[in-house]
């Protein structure tokens, strides 16, 4: 637990660091720092796939600008305000979580809670109805049961 | 309430199906760029001739920025005559078309320039960084600069000769 806690601060100090670190180098910025970016932002010339994922040369323009910017010392929320500013929120993989897409986040745990209410009322529905109780056998029905399970070889 | 259940479900998937048969109307090209209004970013690329061509120089004019690759087939082949046409007709006019080669090799970039005898100037954009600066996320794309360098207006696909004059004709009549 306090290896823990040690190791959370000395990544705080060393991310601290690192914001403040300013201009770097193109090639000192790695894959993973880019993919970050890259992975939340649509290729334009694709269907489904994010800048991260795509082959397309479009795409690699768009890595090598988000490498470059972060070089320049842009932090990556900077980077992706960048290309929202160009393309609209359109270039967002994930809707943002305001105004009209901000349903698309609401709906479906909505539409799970509305669903596991409905079946919690008709599961309660069910248990508390009564089991059915067995008609009773009279004494004709009992004898022929008797004499048809004898007749069996 | 009891008898209006079996209902219920069936009529929660009405504005599911209604949203689903609206999205399909729309053209998923058809993106609102969020740059019109906006001061055009200002760029200097190189032309094919190797002489710088920057954008900045052009202000004050009507600017007609065309984004266009050799291998955009058959839009950039169906606009390219169209641009030269209109460009021929407004020159004089204060008014300038800029062409931006993008994705392309000198080459092909080359032979399409000589095919279609443009003579507007065009520059290739080494890189993407002035494409990607002004949104585009296909060919051929077409905007509409002002006099004051603010984009005024945005043309996916093709340019037709109507559309390059109304457009214009607009920006002429406003004052510089």
């Amino acid at each position: 637990m306090a290896q823990a806690a040690v190791a959370l601060v000395f990544w705080l100090v060393a991310s601290v660091a690192a914001a403040a670190e300013g201009p770097r180098d193109v090639g000192q910025v790695s894959d993973a720092d880019v993919n970050v970016v890259a992975s939340q932002l649509r290729c334009v010339v694709c269907q489904s796939l994010s800048v991260a994922d795509s082959p397309s040369e479009m795409a690699a323009q768009m890595r090598q600008l988000v490498r470059e910017r972060l070089a320049a010392g842009e932090t990556p929320d900077q980077v992706v305000r960048y290309f929202v500013e160009k393309y609209g929120d359109w270039i967002l993989l994930a809707p943002p979580r305001r105004g009209f897409t901000l349903l698309v986040w609401l709906l479906p745990p909505v539409a799970v809670l509305l669903g596991l209410a409905v079946a919690v009322r008709r599961v309660r529905a069910w248990t508390r109805r009564p089991a059915p109780i067995a008609e009773p056998v009279d004494a004709a029905m009992r004898e022929r049961i008797r004499t048809e399970l004898e007749a069996e070889p | 309430v009891k008898g209006a259940w079996p209902w219920l479900v069936p009529l929660s998937a009405v504005p599911v199906l209604a949203l689903l048969a609206y999205g399909f109307h729309l053209n998923p090209r058809d993106v609102a760029s969020p740059l019109i209004g906006r001061p055009a970013a200002v760029f200097t690329l190189n032309t094919f001739d190797g002489q710088p061509l920057s954008l900045a120089d052009q202000r004050g004019k009507v600017i007609v920025l065309n984004f266009w690759a050799s291998w955009c087939q058959p839009a950039c082949y169906d606009e390219a005559p169209v641009l030269e046409r209109s460009w021929r007709a407004y020159r004089d006019r204060d008014v300038v078309v800029v062409g931006v080669d993008i994705q392309d090799t000198v080459e092909a970039g080359r032979k399409f320039i000589a095919d279609f005898s443009l003579s507007f100037p065009n520059a290739r954009d080494v890189g993407g960084k002035t494409s990607i600066d002004y949104g585009v996320y296909g060919v051929p794309e077409t905007f509409f600069i002002d006099r004051k360098g603010v984009i005024r207006a945005k043309h996916v696909g093709a340019l037709t000769e109507e559309a390059f004059r109304i457009q214009v004709e607009r920006l002429l009549g406003e004052p510089a």
